[in-house]
């Protein structure tokens, strides 16, 4: 973002006149946001006042009653099965980082480095991104005929004579999981890893390489570090997709598995709105945790 | 040209596993979705047939799942035109900064990480609470509206940071007023990326699924109604389903495309090298 008043004609401008622009152009600026302003307030800002609210009432079997108790939360952190589902969200999440950085940063490289058209570099970035715009739930099920027990990859493990009957952990399993996050969001690591690399000045890169250095000294001392804005907002994104979810691990787990995004709609499902609240405001102070320590390492407005 | 390197033609290779990783399970129920009438979720195939598509033109027996499809695909348009037009105001009230400006940008972000559980919740509360009825069109319209905006948003940042302020200065200069400033020259200058706006703003909502969840109502929007098939329906219409949305999601996404592609050669027919910072 540019600074304000970067215009010659401003500094003619002194004492009354320059605040009068100024709170001009703060009205301009607030009129031109309110539809933004008001879509954000009313289903944003709103909805989590009032989880924080219900957060606190109580609940019978049919209704929730307002009250301002903590037992929802105590509740919440007396049971033991709080700390393995978030043990369980949390290494989903560290996992499919793991998996998505590695593939990303690979093919973000290998189109930024190696294709040397812009043409092809952004058809293939296109073919990379397409499936982005298309169904996850239906790039889900698509993975039912090569997990299942009868699916392509039990088959082609039993003709390579790799193992002898079908394995039962490939559908409805931990790996199932990750293997679904993986294939829903290594692209939002691509995709910003990408966008930071084609903005590296390539001179830097000749100048080492005259200087001597090898290409995996290139790609460790001059590359890596010179990617990692694109890299802290792929891991954001990542991050918070895969801690929020509750679809994916429901739907590849077949229910064997829960994570905190489970938890919560399964309280929703049983009608308990001021548990699924008080768990539901924990995981958002912890997403928010997770994601105030990332943007320490990156300013986000400046790498657009 | 230089010969390429060894490791050229190993990380051709892992793309080449990436594309097959991404693109090949959507294939393999393509594939299957033409599985003859005793066929079943996985192969072999028993005959080859346009069954399970002629099985979802005729009988219902779940769901509604045409009614869903129109709710989806009005429902995409109306937020992707919203998207558009709050983007583009957004894009371009937030080049200056001014109180408040900060705190506004604080909850783009917050949209865009918030887990979408919480939203399809909150709103969900909020809508019962006051003793509205949540409906695909109010309260899923502005549950979707948290998912998309900030997409729209962050595109436009990044375009008008690489926008080249001396077009719009001129056109001051030889006496523009501040619409016309924006009608005759930001607008055409940015005009490939809005479609590109527009693409995000759509696609995301037709695919929406988490934030919709408890704000769609009475009335399903098509991923609920695929969400409610993978339950109870065990036979390849399921493929069917998903072959016809990605067909459509792909033809929606080509049209797109082709439209930005032709904005752009019109506007390097123009003449001008306008824009060329935004590449």
């Amino acid at each position: 973002m540019p600074p304000e008043g970067a215009r010659p004609s401003l500094p003619l401008l002194t004492g009354s006149p320059m605040n009068k622009l100024r709170e001009n152009n703060a009205l301009k600026g607030w009129m031109m946001l309110s539809p933004l302003a008001l879509v954000l307030l009313a289903f944003l800002v709103t909805p989590i006042i009032m989880i924080t609210v219900v957060s606190f009432w109580r609940a019978t079997e049919f209704s929730i009653i307002p009250a301002f108790v903590w037992e929802n939360y105590d509740f919440l952190f007396g049971s033991p099965v709080t700390y393995t589902v978030f043990f369980n969200t949390f290494k989903y999440a560290l996992i499919t980082w793991a998996a998505t950085f590695v593939i990303g940063f690979t093919v973000a490289y290998y189109l930024a480095f190696h294709i040397r058209t812009q043409t092809w570099q952004i058809a293939l970035f296109l073919l990379c991104t397409i499936p982005f715009w298309t169904s996850n739930i239906i790039r889900m099920i698509s993975w039912i005929p090569f997990l299942g027990r009868n699916g392509i990859a039990n088959s082609a493990l039993i003709s390579w004579g790799v193992i002898d009957e079908p394995v039962e952990w490939l559908l409805f399993s931990d790996f199932a999981v990750i293997l679904a996050f993986v294939h829903l969001y290594t692209l939002f690591m691509v995709v910003p890893i990408f966008n930071t690399m084609m903005r590296i000045d390539r001179s830097l890169i000749e100048a080492a390489r005259d200087a001597g250095a090898n290409g995996i000294q290139i790609l460790w001392n001059v590359i890596l570090p010179l990617t990692k804005p694109g890299i802290m907002i792929g891991t954001i994104f990542v991050v918070t997709l895969v801690m929020g979810d509750f679809i994916t691990v429901r739907f590849m787990s077949g229910s064997q598995s829960a994570n905190v995004g489970r938890l919560i709609s399964n309280d929703i499902a049983l009608l308990q709105y001021p548990s699924a609240s008080a768990t539901a405001i924990v995981l958002l102070l912890t997403v928010l945790i997770v994601i105030g320590i990332l943007l320490r390492f990156v300013d986000i407005r400046k790498e657009l | 040209m230089e010969p390429r390197p060894r490791s050229f033609y190993v990380l051709t290779g892992f793309f080449i596993l990436f594309l097959l990783f991404l693109y090949g399970p959507t294939i393999t129920i393509g594939i299957l979705s033409f599985q003859g009438e005793n066929g079943g979720l996985t192969f072999p195939m028993r005959g080859v047939s346009l069954y399970w598509f002629k099985d979802l033109f005729e009988q219902q027996a779940v769901g509604d799942i045409w009614g869903s499809f129109r709710r989806s695909f009005v429902l995409g348009l109306m937020v992707m035109v919203t998207t558009v037009v709050v983007s583009v105001m957004g894009g371009l009230a937030f080049r200056k900064r001014f109180p408040g400006s900060g705190i506004l940008f604080y909850l783009i972000i917050t949209s865009l990480v918030i887990p979408s559980i919480l939203i399809s919740l909150g709103v969900g509360l909020m809508f019962s609470q006051t003793g509205l009825t949540v409906h695909w069109s109010t309260s899923g319209f502005g549950a979707q509206l948290t998912w998309t905006l900030p997409f729209g948003l962050l595109i436009m940042f990044a375009v008008f940071n690489r926008f080249d302020k001396s077009y719009e200065e001129a056109a001051r200069d030889l006496g523009a007023s501040p619409w016309q400033t924006i009608r005759h020259v930001v607008l055409p200058i940015i005009a490939p990326s809005l479609i590109g706006v527009a693409l995000f703003g759509f696609t995301l909502s037709y695919d929406e699924f988490a934030r919709t969840l408890l704000t769609a109502g009475s009335y399903n929007t098509l991923p609920l109604e695929i969400y409610g098939m993978t339950t109870n329906v065990t036979s390849p219409v399921l493929y069917a389903l998903g072959t016809l949305t990605t067909v459509f999601s792909l033809v929606i996404i080509g049209v797109f495309l082709a439209l930005a592609l032709v904005s752009n050669r019109r506007r390097a027919k123009a003449g001008t090298d306008a824009g060329k910072g935004l590449v």
